[in-house]
């Protein structure tokens, strides 16, 4: 599947190369490429960060959640150690008196003054005998006489011999805990120590977690009832309005999001000697903060990385696809070259193939008229003498036309047999203008010389040059009005290069001629010229290894440019 | 003035005997061939001065008909006229020894100043061959005299 769309995708990449290509492909090729190569570059670095992100959570959770455990175990044992504290110093007080001293109200007074001296949050203290009555009571209430025994609490104790309260309002009207023993004497009489406990040192417990202000800790007893007040889930005696979780006696942290919409981490630990759980409830956000400030360097990482990748992958694809296209323009160029080339050189074979097959029957037709014309001319008395020499003449005149346009051709078809020798350009240029001197001075055009001293000698065939100078000249003389002026000038390009240019202020040509000048049979001298002298031209500097262009503009002139290698090309000779 | 003797080989008849009776009417002998072959039979029946000859040809082509030409009579001028010459059938027959090379169709009158050239040169080259003759029987009496010569010291 993904193979498919892959080959799919990178057909364009390797089938590309077949036809020439659009500017438009290639911009679908450069988003492809950047993309595919920003696809595998950044793949890698998502999943590492991807990866990274979980670790570094996980470890950080660690991290917030290992000081909460601690802190709940810590408060757990405070609160038992509180309550064990207690549980044995009324244990110590019930076996240590003896029943008649601890009924005596003021004995039970002074027991009670020196408890709440020792130990913080005794409220009364109260002696139960086995029936359930209150026999003696110290502290702040009246409670003298009153009778427990219906109350769940005291069959309890009397049951288990101690017993540790939940919270509750009581006669009292205020939180407490209470805490009761039963002593049994050796003559198996048995009496109960009842204290009760003030629930603020439970708030004070909590307090000592000293907790952010949006977190909340709280006690609860194990059906999820307040045992102290909490700062989002009610008052003290209120039942959480959170399911509770199963027992454990470990620090547990889970996360939860509370009926108020809280993200929150909860931590609990359920009291082993109590019905006590203690709880606690940390937002997650501000656990997080820290997460947040790495999360976002891992981010800022992450994405100038992406950036950075996207950026070389463009910059490469862009230097791959700009040396595609030039690689691609040349080889347009090179196959045009040729294609030209081979046009010439099949023209030049049919041209040739033309020629021969034409002299033949142009001969028998200039023997036959020849013969005729002898024949006229000896008969003395041949009647309309004149006419007919004339008409003769005139097919002579008409064969010796179509011969020098076969010979031409053929003149085209050869350009094989190239005599090189070391040659002076500018002494070529003055010989090939002696033979058009004459035209020029007849029609006022002025031949203006421009040859660099100390020219260089250059290794090139003498005849092919002539006919490159003479055929350009022709066109530029055939282009100039009269009076027009056509200049020629050479120079020394570089180490291995003489140019030559010739300049005229003729008629010029159009772009459209421009294209078509170096083809064969192409003229703009209708019913005149051949259409071989420029393509012949051509094909002469190309085959001495020189390069020849041309500049033109209608009305305003020709130039063409001609640059001759000081040295042939090798298989020139 | 004796009339120079012209053989005429060229396969293309209506051309060749136009040629011809031009050519006669111009003062000259000209016999006809339409062959390689016809050529070189007339070539042993009668030596011609001149020979006018197309290169190509059915049968034996012009190149070997000049290639024998020149073996068998070398001071026979050889001028060349057809219609398919490329540039190495010329080189090739001016190596061989032809004389001139035309190409059809050719003006009448630059024919005949090339085989009045041609006949010229036929001349030259049989005096120039009598006179070797002679110098060579000079020289082989001087070699006669040497060898005496040396024979004469040696045998002292």
């Amino acid at each position: 599947m993904f193979k498919k769309i892959l080959s799919h995708h990178l057909r364009d990449i390797q089938g590309g190369m077949d036809d020439s290509m659009s500017p438009e492909r290639y911009k679908v090729l450069r988003t492809k490429l950047v993309g595919l190569m920003a696809v595998v570059a950044a793949l890698p670095l998502l999943v590492m960060a991807i990866i990274n992100y979980h670790q570094t959570q996980t470890a950080l959770n660690r991290e917030v959640q290992n000081p909460l455990r601690a802190m709940l175990g810590k408060t757990k044992t405070s609160l038992e150690l509180f309550l064990a504290e207690r549980t044995s110093a009324v244990s110590f007080i019930v076996n240590a008196y003896p029943f008649q001293e601890l009924s005596d109200e003021k004995a039970l007074n002074r027991i009670f003054r020196v408890m709440k001296q020792e130990f913080e949050g005794f409220v009364d203290l109260g002696l139960i005998d086995s029936s359930g009555t209150q026999v003696s009571y110290a502290g702040p209430y009246n409670l003298k006489g009153k009778n427990y025994s219906e109350q769940a609490w005291f069959n309890q104790v009397r049951i288990k011999g101690k017993y540790i309260s939940d919270v509750f309002l009581g006669f009292r009207m205020f939180p407490h805990v209470v805490i009761a023993v039963q002593h049994m004497s050796d003559s198996g009489e048995s009496w109960i120590l009842r204290v009760t406990l003030d629930t603020r040192q439970f708030d004070k417990l909590i307090a000592a977690m000293s907790l952010e202000p949006d977190s909340d800790a709280f006690i609860l007893n194990r059906e999820g009832v307040l045992q102290t007040p909490s700062n989002y889930y009610g008052k003290v005696l209120e039942k959480l309005p959170i399911d509770m979780p199963p027992a454990t006696y470990e620090s547990t942290v889970r996360p939860l999001v509370d009926p108020a919409g809280r993200d929150l981490f909860m931590s609990y630990i359920f009291s082993s000697d109590s019905d006590f759980v203690i709880m606690a409830m940390k937002p997650r956000a501000s656990f997080t903060q820290t997460w947040y400030t790495v999360r976002s360097d891992l981010a800022f990482i992450f994405l100038s990385g992406l950036v950075l990748i996207f950026l070389v992958a463009y910059k490469i694809t862009d230097l791959l696809l700009k040396r595609m296209s030039d690689s691609e323009m040349q080889r347009e160029m090179a196959f045009k070259q040729m294609e030209h080339t081979q046009k010439l050189s099949s023209i030049g074979r049919l041209a040739a193939g033309l020629a021969h097959e034409v002299n033949n029957p142009l001969a028998i037709i200039n023997e036959k008229t020849g013969l005729m014309r002898d024949l006229i001319r000896l008969k003395a008395e041949f009647p309309d003498r004149d006419k007919f020499l004339g008409l003769t003449d005139a097919v002579t005149k008409a064969v010796e036309r179509c011969r020098g346009i076969t010979h031409r051709m053929l003149g085209f078809a050869k350009r094989m047999e190239v005599k090189i020798e070391i040659l002076d350009v500018n002494e070529i240029i003055t010989e090939t203008l002696e033979f058009l001197n004459k035209e020029a001075s007849y029609r006022n055009v002025d031949i203006r010389l421009n040859l660099g001293d100390n020219l260089p000698h250059i290794a090139s065939d003498r005849g092919q040059l002539q006919q490159v100078f003479l055929n350009i000249v022709n066109n530029a003389l055939a282009a100039v009005a009269d009076g027009g002026f056509i200049s020629m000038t050479t120079w020394e390009k570089d180490l291995d290069t003489v140019g030559v240019s010739i300049q005229d202020n003729g008629c010029g040509m159009s772009e459209a001629t421009l294209g078509h000048i170096f083809e064969p049979f192409f003229t703009t001298k209708k019913g005149q010229g051949t259409g071989l002298g420029l393509s012949i031209t051509y094909g002469i500097i190309k085959r001495l290894g020189g390069e020849l262009t041309v500049q033109s503009k209608v009305s305003q002139g020709t130039t063409f440019t001609m640059f001759l290698p000081k040295k042939p090309p090798e298989g020139a000779m | 003035m004796k009339k120079i003797k012209l053989l005429l080989v060229d396969d293309e008849e209506n051309f060749v005997s136009a040629l011809a009776e031009r050519l006669q009417l111009r003062d000259f002998r000209p016999k006809v061939a339409l062959n390689g072959e016809e050529g070189l039979d007339a070539l042993e029946k009668e030596t011609p001065d001149v020979i006018v000859l197309d290169l190509r040809m059915p049968g034996i082509d012009g190149m070997e008909v000049l290639r024998r030409v020149k073996k068998s009579h070398p001071q026979v001028q050889v001028i060349i006229l057809t219609g398919h010459g490329t540039e190495q059938d010329r080189e090739e027959a001016s190596r061989i020894g032809a004389y001139e090379y035309h190409r059809k169709p050719v003006d009448i009158d630059d024919l005949v100043f090339s085989i009045k050239n041609a006949y010229r040169k036929k001349l030259e080259d049989v005096m120039v061959a009598a006179t070797f003759a002679e110098a060579g029987d000079f020289s082989s009496a001087d070699d006669h005299m040497l060898n005496e010569g040396l024979k004469d010291k040696v045998g002292k």
